[in-house]
């Protein structure tokens, strides 16, 4: 009875497997196909979070990862300064300064060995961002 | 009036792109319509072989191309229909061996004196995809139901996509009882993950391998189901609109018949 219910009430079979592993697969290739597209999506966000803080613009890294049941998209944004919260709470909309000139507090000595990509998300001063795993 | 340009196209070889063409081509002859197949898999040229027209070959594609003949010289005429001929492939040449230019060139002469002019792709992505897509004006992309399949397919949909032909689907191969036990994508996850539009549906059906031992379409057996099918495939084509034939997907009432059956 217990195995007649589970017949019933599962979906069972390989096809639901498929189609899951499908839609990762073909959203990779899809992004491995618009390289553009990627650097665009780049150029998008730097100029949002710039909005925000300064950030160290040569040293931005896109990667795509498969999570689970899902693709995400993992932004690592190295933050140059962080302005002071001005009385209200909110972040001054300061124009953000050209990378070179701005004062290095944060970021790597220059000509430093890149890190590892995960020590450096670790660190948490990156910008995560999850893609929808749904087209 | 000029012709419909279709090439039929899939990525993945053996998912059943020449048996697309030759039943589809036989079903819009046999409604009256005047036919030409192109076999672009230069190479490995079968189309011929699939209708049972192998030994009526004289000329080929690449003989066209280079002038060596004209086209209506390397044309077969299937005696079986009123208006179905078949340009063969070259069996013994390169696939580079004529350009996107000159097979567009002879496409859009067969175009000319045909309703239907229907190009058969190599797999693949490379020279002989590119001539034929290069040649048609719109394409058909064939799939089973099957992972690989279906990543290949997505594969050539992006790049026929991108030159801006119009695509549809046809889903083949489908075992409508594998789908509902779970155990192969369903017509609907097909289209999901491509998200192009369907053209047909078409069945697993044992006797498409004894139709294509004889040498004959399996659309000429008056008792076969696929013959319904790719009527139904030929007038969505023409652009009625034809319902589809509902192949369960796995509901519950699908699921509680499978688990009844199992007991
Ligand atoms: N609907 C079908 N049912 C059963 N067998 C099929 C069906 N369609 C194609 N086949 C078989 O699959 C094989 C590959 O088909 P073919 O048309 O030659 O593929 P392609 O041209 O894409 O390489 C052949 O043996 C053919 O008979
Ligand atoms: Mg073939």
């Amino acid at each position: 009875m217990i195995e007649f219910l589970k017949r019933l009430f599962q979906k069972q079979g390989s096809s639901a497997t498929a189609k899951e592993r499908l839609r990762l697969v073909l959203m990779t290739d899809h992004l491995e196909l618009a390289p553009e597209m990627i650097d665009s999506m780049k150029r998008d966000l730097v100029e949002l979070i710039s909005r925000y803080v300064e950030v160290d613009r040569e040293r931005i890294d896109v990667t795509f990862e498969r999570q689970d049941r899902t693709l995400a998209m993992l932004a690592n944004i190295p933050i140059l300064s962080v302005n002071r919260p001005n009385g209200n709470g909110a972040v001054t909309e300061a124009p953000n300064p050209a990378p070179a000139a701005a004062p290095a507090a944060e970021s790597r000595p220059a000509g430093a060995p890149p890190v590892r990509k995960r020590k450096r998300r670790k660190k948490a001063r990156s910008v995560r961002a999850n893609l929808p795993s749904t087209a | 009036m000029s012709a419909r340009k279709i090439v039929v196209t899939s990525g993945k070889g053996g998912v059943g792109k020449t048996t697309t063409t030759a039943n589809l081509g036989a079903t819009l002859a046999k409604r009256g319509k005047r036919v030409i197949l192109i076999d672009a898999d230069i190479g490995l040229r079968n189309l011929d072989l699939v209708l049972g027209l192998e030994k009526r070959i004289v000329f080929d594609l690449v003989e066209v191309a280079e002038g060596r003949c004209q086209l209506r010289q390397a044309l077969i005429k299937d005696k079986r229909f009123d208006a179905l001929s078949v340009l063969p492939a070259a069996q013994t040449r390169e696939k580079d061996a004529i350009t996107p230019e000159q097979f567009s060139a002879i496409v859009d002469q067969a175009a000319d004196a045909a309703d239907y002019v229907i190009i058969d792709s190599p797999a693949g992505i490379e020279t002989g995809f590119r001539n034929a897509v290069a040649g048609a004006a719109e394409a058909i992309v064939v799939t089973t139901p099957e992972v690989s399949a279906i990543r290949d397919a997505d594969r050539v949909v992006g790049k026929i996509a991108a030159v801006g032909k119009p695509i549809r689907l046809i889903v083949n191969r489908l075992r409508p009882e594998m789908v509902r036990t779970g155990d192969m994508l369903s017509v609907e996850d097909v289209c999901d993950v491509l998200s192009i539009e369907l053209l047909g549906v078409v069945p697993d059906d044992e006797e498409v391998i004894d139709t294509t031992n004889r040498g004959e379409p399996v659309v000429l057996n008056e008792s076969n189901r696929l013959r319904a099918i790719y009527e139904k495939i030929a007038r969505r084509l023409e652009g009625e609109l034809v319902p589809f034939t509902t192949f369960d997907n796995q509901s519950f009432f699908g699921r509680l018949i499978d688990a009844l059956k199992a007991g």
